[in-house]
């Protein structure tokens, strides 16, 4: 599997008029790769979320393209990005994490139940992976607690758990952690590298510099270039 | 997993859910409580016109058709035709029986007095029991026709008293003029017969007819030798207020469709009971006294308009409420909305958790509004009317169509909100 960002760029107007137009991300190239993990630094504000976004099929590029296996992302219809995006992407955003009113593990198997019922096979196996990870991610004790009850570095490690759980082919994580202590720190970018050798592409960005210590490819983005 | 999203928000977020559920108790209360009055007031209001008198007037077709000739007024009398008292009881063998609520017949006369002078003299039932070949009982008679009158002295004629064969009830005036009082005997002369009745009630009536005398049937017949004979019916029916078929049907029933005549003969239309009367009583001519019928039309069509713009206001305030409480609770869950598309789930599936929980909020509220809105249509009825307004099926549907219109119309900002969030705005730090 190989996703690929092809020259793409992003921008936005800040008032009216062409000469307040604002580029988030100029003409990128950018790929993931099977195995790999990518770990995206730079300043606030230099590209890097957007740039995430538009790989992860969340936010259309204003020019280039993104590219599964060759394939337009952009070019799908709404039903085969949004299956894209709950079976072969992972998602860990940076703002909204949980569903509040569902238990961890409701929250932890909530793609997989959007997409099928609970006694599909592969639902099964989703929930075996999902209390390894929890065991991973030092959090198997919270199964059943509703996520509006858990602290941020708790909520943190559900979204981490929840992205891996259904072993997707790409994982984004956008500050997967924020909010961690430095040994949570460790056991989450541990779990996310461990993802990655068993053949998942990981795109992480981050401001700790301790990512770039699993990284298998380092980049800097600044000004929307990288 | 959407029904547990959908049962989590419906439990957790129930203070929000019953804001809306008790919007959505309103306009469901105030639609059921003014359809169903708007169904029931039709009753209503006939059965109030009913008490200022007859709607519809039964004479001989030769007497009629003189009148209409001559423009004679009511009561007034051409020709020596009549119908038969005893084809009266026919007025309750007809397809609309039922809303026959009240008839009378009348015979008129002059009567000699003995200082000489002249008095009109009406033959009447008063509280006449008749015993129907459907095995139904009734009383009929002016009693319950001219309830204004008002009785000044002594009572109603009461006809299962056999003193009542020879008692008559005179106009205010006209016992003022002679100085009659209750118990006086008062010989009357017709033109077969001489006889002797007691005054057994002073009525006035603030009309011609103080000047008069009302005696049971029986006896003006005996004076004037016409047994079993009646100059005129007078009918109180309960109508539906006439539409264009009904003026269509009034002209001529023959140049309708058959299926135009099926929908007019059964339907209570003024013209379709006159039209079956004519059919139950041999050589009669019914004729709707227009006044009433027109008065009882516009009563009711302004009524009802009034109801019904009533309905309306409050299902686009229940529409605005809902769409103001739906978009903020939407707004308010942008973030769930984004990471949800984040994970994959489609517009659609958005929608429908969205959908349902304003559909389950909108059934409890509406379910309560119902219940509700009948108990306000029950004040309305006592207050006003005096009496129950009646449950009317026929409301459910229609309300359960117009409260789910109206929820979803309120819901229609929310959708295109939900539609339109792009899940990259909401989650890089959300909004």
């Amino acid at each position: 599997m190989r996703l690929e960002a092809a020259a793409v760029e992003k921008w936005f107007f800040r008032g009216k008029g062409d000469r307040n137009r604002f580029y988030a991300v100029q003409k990128t190239d950018l790929a993931l790769a099977s195995g790999k993990v990518t770990v995206l630094t730079g300043r606030s504000g230099s590209g890097k979320t957007t740039l995430m976004h538009m790989m992860a099929g969340l936010l259309v590029p204003d020019g280039g393209q993104v590219l599964l296996d060759g394939k337009d992302l952009y070019a799908l219809d709404d039903a085969s990005l949004s299956r894209l995006r709950n079976q072969t992407f992972g998602m860990i955003p940076q703002g909204a994490d949980v569903m509040p009113e569902l238990t961890v593990l409701e929250n932890i198997l909530l793609p997989r139940g959007i997409c099928m019922r609970e006694r599909d096979s592969a639902y099964a196996e989703t929930k075996e992976n999902c209390l390894r990870l929890l065991e991973q991610l030092e959090i198997s004790g919270l199964l059943d607690v509703r996520a509006k009850e858990l602290s941020g570095g708790e909520r943190r490690r559900v979204c981490i758990a929840r992205a891996l759980a259904a072993r997707p082919a790409v994982v984004f994580a956008d500050e997967p952690t924020s909010d961690l202590d430095d040994e949570s720190t460790r056991t989450a970018l541990s779990v996310l590298r461990q993802a990655a050798d068993d053949g998942c592409a990981v795109m992480i960005v981050s401001h700790d510099a301790e990512a770039t210590d699993y990284a298998d490819e380092k980049r800097k983005m600044d000004a929307g270039h990288l | 997993m959407l029904f547990k999203m959908i049962r989590g928000v419906l439990y957790h977020q129930r203070a929000k859910m019953l804001l809306i559920a008790f919007t959505i108790v309103l306009g469901t209360s105030l639609a059921t409580g003014m359809l169903n009055v708007m169904w029931d007031v039709g009753d209503k209001v006939n059965q109030e016109l009913k008490t200022y008198g007859a709607n519809i007037t039964v004479k001989p077709k030769d007497a009629s058709l003189l009148t209409d000739i001559y423009d004679v007024g009511e009561g007034e009398q051409l020709s020596e035709a009549y119908l038969n008292e005893e084809d009266l009881p026919k007025l309750k063998t007809i397809f609309w029986a039922f809303n026959i609520v009240d008839f009378t017949p009348f015979l008129e006369a002059d009567a000699s007095l003995p200082d000489g002078t002249d008095a009109k003299i009406v033959g009447t039932w008063f509280n006449h029991h008749l015993s129907l070949p459907t095995g139904e009982e009734l009383d009929a008679g002016i009693a319950g026709m001219r309830s204004w009158w008002d009785v000044t002295g002594g009572n109603w004629l009461d006809e299962s008293e056999p003193s009542a064969a020879s008692s008559v009830m005179v106009g205010t005036l006209l016992a003022e003029e002679k100085g009659w009082k209750i118990g006086d005997e008062i010989t009357l002369a017709g033109s077969a017969k001489e006889m002797t009745a007691t005054v057994a009630g002073i009525y006035d009536a603030g009309g011609d007819e103080d000047l008069e005398i009302y005696a049971p049937l029986d006896l003006v017949q005996a004076l004037t030798d016409r047994e079993g004979k009646v100059d005129r019916i007078e009918v109180s029916a309960l109508t539906t207020p006439d539409n264009e078929l009904a003026q269509r049907a009034a002209k001529n029933p023959s140049a309708l469709s058959s299926r135009d005549y099926e929908t007019w003969y059964c339907t209570a239309y003024v013209s379709a009971i006159c039209y079956q009367i004519q059919e139950a009583i041999p050589n009669a001519s019914a004729a709707a006294v227009r006044q009433v019928a027109e008065s009882e039309g516009t009563i009711l069509d302004k009524t009802q308009l009034l109801m019904l713009l009533i309905t309306a206001l409050s299902l686009i305030g229940a529409a605005l409420g809902i769409s103001n409480l739906v978009t903020a609770s939407v707004m308010e869950r942008s973030m769930e909305i984004g990471l949800l598309k984040a994970i994959g789930a489609r517009d659609r599936s958005i929608t429908f958790v969205i959908m349902v929980e304003i559909l389950v909020t909108a059934l409890i509220g509406g379910v309560a509004g119902y219940f509700l809105g009948f108990g306000f249509a029950q004040l309305i009825g006592q207050s006003v009317f005096g009496s129950a307004i009646e449950m009317k099926l026929k409301v459910i549907p229609i309300v359960a169509a117009l409260i789910t219109l109206v929820t979803l119309a309120g819901s229609l900002p929310a959708i295109r909100m939900v539609l339109r969030l792009r899940p990259a705005e909401v989650l890089h730090g959300g909004q």
